[in-house]
């Protein structure tokens, strides 16, 4: 199950989605908005994506997942607009019939979405600057 | 043929613009879009070697070649998750 939202993440709900009599083990990862960055302060964030390829590569990531793993339920949501500190903007939740699956594909999900959904954020600083966080960019392109 | 590629993040705040139309021959690739790119739009041209370019949401290597009703996007690197 993938999703994208604007609404803030339920993850009763995505852990509920995942339930499974064969599961013997239910894994939950939460991305949340962390306030401190190589030392500066971010005040919120935003999130943007490319909406049609975003959903496609999390679908193609699920059923890769699901190639590698015996896993039972996946569940992905990912959350855009606007997030203040604490808020979760991504929920990953494996469920399979022993752990170390459970453990190894969401581990896998989270960081190859990282790297390859067409999604972004942007800082607001807490000084009131704003960039756009684009690994491998200089800073001066980002902002 | 006109070719309309997508912008989003740092690339539209550059320009200003959620997509921009570029005019390339019938048998462009994405290495040519590049090139026009980073002829036609300054602004973006620094960006250009750390962007990926998505035809019909599949990361396309340069040597691929582009028809005039492709969905074409800049994916500048991501940060998601």
């Amino acid at each position: 199950m993938i999703r994208l939202t604007h609404d803030p993440i339920d993850s009763a709900a995505v852990l509920a989605s995942v339930s499974s009599r064969a599961a013997g083990a239910v894994v939950l990862f939460l991305g949340t908005t962390r306030e401190f960055t190589a030392g500066k302060q971010t005040a919120s964030l935003d999130y943007e994506c490319y909406p049609e390829m975003a959903e496609k590569k999390l679908a193609e990531l699920e059923a890769e997942a699901r190639r590698r793993w015996p896993l039972e339920e996946c569940a992905v949501v990912h959350r855009l607009g606007h997030l203040e500190i604490e808020e979760a903007s991504v929920a990953v939740a494996v469920s399979s019939p022993h752990r170390a699956a459970a453990f190894e594909a969401a581990r896998w999900l989270i960081d190859t979405i990282k790297q390859d959904v067409p999604i972004w954020k942007k800082e607001n600083w807490a000084d009131g600057s704003q960039e756009w966080v684009h690994p491998g960019l200089a800073a001066k392109e980002a902002s | 043929m006109k070719v309309c590629v997508k912008l989003f993040a740092v690339a539209r705040d550059k320009t200003g613009q959620s997509s921009i139309e570029i005019e390339l021959p019938d048998d462009a690739t994405i290495r040519d879009l590049r090139a026009a790119l980073a002829k036609e739009c300054p602004a973006l041209s620094p960006l250009l070697p750390a962007t990926r370019i998505a035809v019909n949401s599949e990361y396309a290597a340069d040597h691929t070649p582009l028809t005039a009703d492709a969905e074409v996007a800049l994916i500048p690197p991501v940060s998601g998750g």
